[in-house]
């Protein structure tokens, strides 16, 4: 009984004691972003700790194929998002991709997906490294989050163009970050660790215009 | 601001790239058997064409890819974009009566030549 019982909280103790000794990039905004968000306009939050993962081998070598074969596909081209379920795996450049996954997944919580990955790749050119304490991920969604966005990257937006689903590596407010539009009005942007004070404190300030009422 | 064709992303503001310098200067067969005066020759001294100009280009906030191309000095007319590791094009000659200011792409095989240089850039 003791061993049923010891086996389930040595697991678990690790995990909580590094949730709570993990600080998010842009936890001194937290209160920021709730208090500056408009419901049903535009709403900012982070989403911290998610799971990600650089990957570079060369599209169409069998390295290529196997990890494909563990994230679900790999994207073929600029702006295309492969994955399956959770895992999402965003094309960076020609032979390069990162991978996104939610913050269960990451080894030290006991998923398994970096060392399927890590496998996969195995002995050939390429690499597998974890990536998830360099960028953090800003959540923009409302009716606004365009407008809000398009103030600071010179990407076109508009929905007939920039379509749910796609991810680009760009500028937004001139800092460089990857904008993923995962839903009809969702943006998610990672910006690096460094860069997240910044980012987060200029999205605010180009969120303060729509709690006014609009003129006419 | 330029808008650059990126061959791997499209068109992307200029501020996503950095630039590389003159593309196709060849790295030496054997560096060791050049005079000081050949290796200054290959370090330093590149050209400075008024008119097309073969560049290298570095999308460094996109795909973080090199490539190659071909840019008039005068117009920043971007004429040609083409990967690493593939000879210059021949410079596209522009249609006569191309669109007006910049002309000296028409001197494609002498493309120093400044018997056509627009306005103001004759000295």
């Amino acid at each position: 009984m003791a061993e049923t019982a010891a086996s389930p909280t040595s697991a678990k103790n690790p995990a909580d004691k590094n949730l709570a000794a993990r600080l998010s990039p842009a936890r001194q905004l937290a209160e920021a972003f709730q208090a500056g968000s408009l419901a049903g306009t535009v709403e900012l939050s982070e989403l911290p700790f998610l799971t990600m993962v650089g990957v570079r081998a060369d599209a169409g070598s069998e390295a290529a194929t196997r990890l494909a074969a563990v994230t679900g596909g790999l994207p073929a081209g600029s702006g295309a998002v492969a994955g399956n379920g959770d895992v999402s795996v965003l094309w960076l450049g020609p032979s390069e991709f990162l991978v996104v996954a939610p913050t269960e997944a990451h080894e030290s919580l006991g998923g398994d997906l970096i060392p399927a990955l890590r496998d996969a790749l195995g002995g050939d050119a390429g690499q597998v490294v974890d990536l998830s304490a360099n960028r953090t991920t800003f959540e923009l969604t409302g009716p606004r989050a365009r407008a809000v966005l398009e103030k600071g990257c010179s990407l076109d937006l508009h929905p007939r163009v920039f379509k749910a689903g796609t991810a680009f590596s760009t500028e937004i407010a001139n800092i460089p970050a990857v904008l993923w539009k995962t839903g009809g009005e969702t943006f998610r942007v990672f910006p690096r660790a460094s860069f997240a004070e910044f980012l987060g404190r200029w999205l605010l300030d180009a969120m303060r215009e729509y709690a006014s009422p609009e003129v006419p | 601001m330029l808008l650059i064709p990126c061959p791997n992303c499209g068109p992307r503001d200029e501020t996503e790239f950095h630039y590389g310098g003159q593309a196709h200067v060849p790295y030496p067969e054997n560096p060791n058997e050049l005079t000081d005066t050949e290796w200054s020759r290959y370090l330093f001294y590149r050209e400075n064409p008024k008119g097309i100009f073969v560049e290298r280009w570095v999308h460094s906030t996109g795909c973080r890819q090199w490539f190659n191309m071909l840019r008039d000095t005068v117009s920043y007319d971007i004429q040609a974009v083409y990967p690493m590791g593939v000879p210059r094009p021949a410079a596209p000659l522009p249609p006569a009566a191309d669109t007006g200011t910049a002309s000296t792409g028409a001197a494609s095989t002498t493309p120093l030549s400044p018997s056509t240089a627009p306005e103001g850039a004759t000295k």
